[in-house]
Parts: structure tokens; sequence; C-alpha cells
């Protein structure tokens, strides 16, 4: 059990400083008027290998929604693995009011190490006010309370951003609900498969799509600060990079190259696409600046360099070239100087991603006739942790948070297809991801609050 | 920001290419090098008109085969090629599109490299055999177009190719 008493003082108010960064935001108004956290005694301690689900009690919320609302909240926490919901069957007194102090010892009973209780009740002038309390129940203190408004067709965003708040004040890690997926919606034959740009919550709510099908689309990837994607298109054409507006659905080609551009991925300002470039079958890795539209070549090599990613902070950039024999992981400059091997497990290592943390470079490797997902330290030596293996595993892309990966794992023969799994950094807790039909090609948003 | 594609289209290209990507479908599991093995149209294939779309695929044979991870042309693939080229010669009023695939054991952004790499190379030994390059495009489609879906590695080599496709003549 990773119970700890933690003597550090959370500055609790910074994690609910809302930032409203993109436009969609601007459609949520969230307040804040109560926050009485202080010390933090229940934490999940995620930094072993082997974390213990904290046990935790998640009270049915009251008013109408509050029942949806907090099943959002106990399916999130349950999902992350970190944490085991106590069925509701087990709880011994009913919370009808949250803002009374809880009879401790009933939850001590059931072996609740923390204790949610909350309410949602629809605002006069038709918002959604969610208020939460977060209590460590052999402490015997409230860690956390918060009130949040949203327009009513927000309520799972409520749900995910409350489930945030419980995830950071127990792990001290910022969480990953409040986010979504943008992926490859597969149908069809597999001889001619349609597919099409599809976006999603990253619990798998509130599917829908953004292309139609009529054009052959891959690797979308999200931007870090706008609602744009960028992804690659054959269009009617040459098969070119993308650039797409989330919400109007407006599209245009990235750039003017003189060549298939494709592997596309923005820098962590988002003021840039990475990507690669093919001519006459040598593909380099070029970046355009989206503001002044100019393009700069990267790397200069006659073999195959694709798979761009930045480092968090954009100085570096990771990504794969086949330049000594095999496909392996190299790390540059982000002006393309001093490129570095980092891979030298064996086999051929590609798709490489940076962590949004930094330390770790995800990856596909593919070894004895087998495709693995795995994550490296960017010195690379020795320091590999395979997290998924078999058939075809494929594709990782980062929480926001660094701390869960999800990929897609294809099934082999003519009916075989691509799903979307999620697996904790540590291999733990691998889960189907649901979709209507196969899906590939995921990626992970930035925190959307 | 503008709405919609900047790329050239062009409706005769689209027409044939398609034709020619959808008879592909029908292939079974055994290596097809002309258009009889695509179920094109196979009652004429002693009848096909010299000079016609379906002499070239079939008597002459549209497409190459790579081993794994290789974009070099096999002695086989040469001799087809060399075939295509005077082919194309004698009738030069055909513009080409060769297409590069993978197989689909690989990664997806590798194989788009890959499938463009193998086009080039039988772009550049057609080019080598006297057919201008001016006459040829190349696409890669990676691994999202294969000819042959079972589990093994007979439709992986099948699905390793570089397909010549004729596109309306012009003139």
């Amino acid at each position: 059990m990773s119970i700890k008493v933690n003597s550090q003082n959370l500055n609790s108010h910074m994690f609910l400083m809302i930032k409203l960064t993109t436009a969609l935001m601007l459609a949520i108004s969230m307040l804040m008027a109560t926050y009485l956290s202080s010390h933090a005694k229940v934490v999940v301690d995620i930094t072993k290998g082997n974390v213990e689900p904290l046990p935790i009690a998640v009270s049915s919320f009251s008013g109408e929604l509050g029942p949806e609302i907090s099943s959002i909240i106990e399916a999130n926490l349950r999902g992350s693995g970190l944490f085991r919901p106590i069925d509701q069957a087990a709880f011994i007194q009913k919370i009808d009011d949250h803002n009374v102090i809880p009879r401790f010892e009933d939850w001590r009973v059931i072996s609740a190490q923390a204790l949610v209780s909350g309410t949602v009740v629809t605002e006069a002038d038709g918002r959604l006010k969610a208020e939460f309390r977060l209590w460590d129940v052999f402490g015997s203190e409230q860690l956390l309370s918060a009130q949040y408004f949203t327009g009513s067709n927000n309520k799972r965003r409520l749900a995910h951003i409350i489930s945030d708040a419980i995830y950071k004040e127990l792990t001290g890690e910022g969480g990953y609900f409040d986010s979504r997926i943008v992926f490859i919606d597969e149908s069809g034959s597999k001889l001619r498969r349609v597919k099409r740009l599809a976006i999603m919550d990253q619990d798998g709510a509130n599917l829908r799509y953004l292309s139609n099908g009529d054009d052959l689309v891959l690797t979308p990837r999200f931007s870090p600060t706008r609602q744009e994607i960028t992804y690659m298109s054959f269009g009617t054409g040459e098969p070119k990079v993308y650039l797409r507006q989330i919400e109007t659905g407006q599209f245009d080609v990235v750039g003017k190259f003189p060549g298939m551009t494709f592997s596309p991925r923005f820098s962590p300002d988002g003021q840039k696409i990475i990507m690669s470039l093919n001519q006459d079958g040598r593909s380099n890795i070029y970046s355009l600046d989206l503001r002044s539209r100019t393009t700069t070549r990267l790397t200069n090599s006659s073999a195959i360099d694709t798979s761009p990613s930045y480092s968090p902070d954009g100085s570096r950039i990771v990504f794969e070239s086949d330049r000594g024999g095999r496909q392996q992981l190299y790390v540059m400059n982000a002006d393309g100087t001093n490129a570095q091997r980092i891979s030298f497990g064996q086999g051929s290592y590609s798709t490489p991603v940076w962590s949004p943390r930094g330390d770790l470079i995800a990856f596909t490797k593919q070894t004895g006739g087998q495709f693995q997902i795995g994550v490296m330290k960017i010195d690379g030596k020795k320091k590999e942790r395979i997290l998924a293996d078999g058939f075809h595993n494929e594709g990782p892309t980062w929480s926001p948070n660094g701390r869960v990966i999800m990929f897609f794992r294809e099934t082999p023969g003519a009916k075989g297809g691509p799903k979307l799994y999620s697996v904790d950094l540590t291999g733990r807790n691998e889960r189907l991801i649901k979709t209507p039909n196969f899906a590939s090609d995921p990626a992970w948003s930035p925190l959307l609050n | 920001m503008s709405t919609g594609h900047s790329i050239l289209k062009s409706p005769a290209i689209v027409a044939v290419v398609l034709g020619l990507a959808l008879a592909g479908c029908a292939s079974k599991p055994k290596i097809p090098t002309n258009a009889g093995g695509l179920g094109l149209n196979s009652s004429n294939i002693n009848g096909a008109v010299a000079g016609s779309q379906q002499d070239f695929t079939v008597n002459v044979g549209d497409r190459v085969f790579f081993t794994t991870d290789s974009t070099s042309l096999t002695d086989v693939a040469q001799q087809t090629l060399a075939g295509q080229a005077s082919w194309l010669l004698r009738y030069p009023n055909y513009p080409i599109t060769v297409e590069g695939h993978a197989d689909e054991r690989g990664t997806r952004e590798y194989n788009l490299a890959l499938g463009a790499r193998r086009a080039a190379a039988t772009r550049d030994y057609l080019v080598s055999r006297g057919v201008p390059r001016s006459r040829i495009r190349t696409i890669s489609f990676g691994k999202e177009r294969p000819v042959a879906v079972c589990n093994d590695i007979s439709c992986w080599s099948q699905n390793r190719r570089a397909v010549t496709l004729l596109t309306a003549p012009t003139g």
C-alpha cells in the first residue's frame, strides 16, 4: 500500500488556475469559489514500478445529473489503474449533503482511503454548477474542495476536470482525463480500407468524424496550442501534409514542397510543423514555420529519415533513420546538427515520440517478427522497457502527463485490423479503448483546461 | 487559410488508376504479374489489342516485386521493366504512374518512404532504358493498399511491389 504521510505543503491553488488557451475553452467558464485544501496525507506513490491501487469511495453526487457525473469520475479513476473505486453497495453512509463532514469511521470500515462527495445543480441561467470535496478518510480531514460552472453540454468535461483535480491531489502529478484523442477510423475491406479522421474524449465518449472517408488520411497529430490537427492526406493527387481546423473543418496543404510530405508533428510552441519530404526516394526532415512560411531542411541523407518529434523544450528532435542499415533512433539538435544514434537493442526501432516530461522516448520496435511498444531513456543504452509485445503493436502517443501511452494493435489476416490500447508507463494496466470500428494512429491532445 | 485542395486534379488519371486498383482487389493469394492473374477480363487475354492497356498488363506485366525492406530490382524485375520500357517506347502516348507499395510488416511512416523509394528505383530503371522521365509520375501508398491479405509471406511478398499504370493517352 502506497499510503504515506506527505509533509509537503502542496500549493493547491496552482492547479485550479485555469488556462483558457483555446477557442473551445471559451465555451466553458469555470469558477473556483471555495478552496480549503491544506495538507495532503493520502497520496498514491506512483514513482514505484508496482503500484497498489488506492481504495477510494466515490459517493453518488446529489442532483439530477449527479450520479452520471460521479460515475464518470469513478470510471476515470479506475481506468488510470492507480485507484480502486469501492463498490457502492458496500457503502454504509449515504451522503446526502456533501457540505457536512462525513462519518469517517463508516468509510474506514470499508477500507476507503479517500472519499469523494459532491453535487451537480442546474443554475437559473441554465449553466451547470458542480461542487465536490475530497476527504482523507484515515486523516479525518478534507483535502480539497472546489466548485465549477459550465454550459449544460459540457457535463462530461465537468467530470473529467474534477477527476484531474483528484488525481493531481493524490498523486502529486498532473492529470490527463480532460483531454481528447484524434485517430484514424478504419472501415471496409482490408484491400481498400476507408480511413476517416475521428476525434473523441480520452475515455472514448463524444466520438465524431472530421472527414468523410473520400480521401485516404493518416497520422493525425494535435496542435499543442490551437484547435488544429496536422495529418497526411492523399487527396486526389500527390500525398501531402495538411493542417486542419477542428471546429470549422477548414484545411489546407502545409507548405509548397516538391514531393510527398508525410509524418508531420507540431513543435511544442505550436508554431512549426516538422515532417518528412520525399524526393527521388530520399526522405529527409524539414521544418516549416507557420507564421513566416519559411522551410528549413534539417537532415540531408540518401536514407529514410522520418517520424521526427521535438523534445518538450523544443531544443532537440528525435527521429528514425535507416542511414546505418536498419531503422534506428537518432537525436539531433533542433537545427539539424549533431545527430547521435540512441537505440542499440536487438532489432529495428521506429516512430519515436518524446515524452511530455522530457525524460523518455516511446517507440515501436521490431524484433523476431514481433512488433513491440517500449520506452527508453534519451541516452538509450540498454535502458529500455517493453510495454506491449505481439504480432503488431505500433505508433505510441503520450498522455499529457507522460504517465500513459496509447498505441494501436493490429490482428492478422483478411479479417484482422487495428484497435487502440492504452498502457501505463510501467507496462501495467493495459486497456482496450472502445471504438465503433477499427482504429489506428492515435494522438493524444494536451490537457484542455 | 483557404479551403480545398491545391493539388492538380486529373479525372482521366484517377479513372484509370482506380480501375486497376480495384482489379487488384480481386486477386488470389498467388503472385500475379499480369492482368490475367488480376481477374481483368481474362477471356480476352489472347485477344488483347496491340498497344492497348490490356496488351501492356497481360503481355508485358505491370508490376515488379521486392524482398523485405529492399528497393533493389531483382533479375526478374529488371526483365519485366525492360519489357515495359520497350513497350512504352513503342507506344509513346501514354503518360505513366509508378506506384510503390510496402507489405504490412513495417511501421506506417517508414513504409510510405519505402514505397517511394521502390517507385523511384522502378522509374529510374525505366528512364535508364530510354523512357523519358517527364512521362513518369511516382506515388507511394506505403502499406495502405495491399493486394493480398492472408497472414503469411506469400501474401506479404505480393504486396511489396511497384506497379506501372498507364494513364489516358495524350495523342
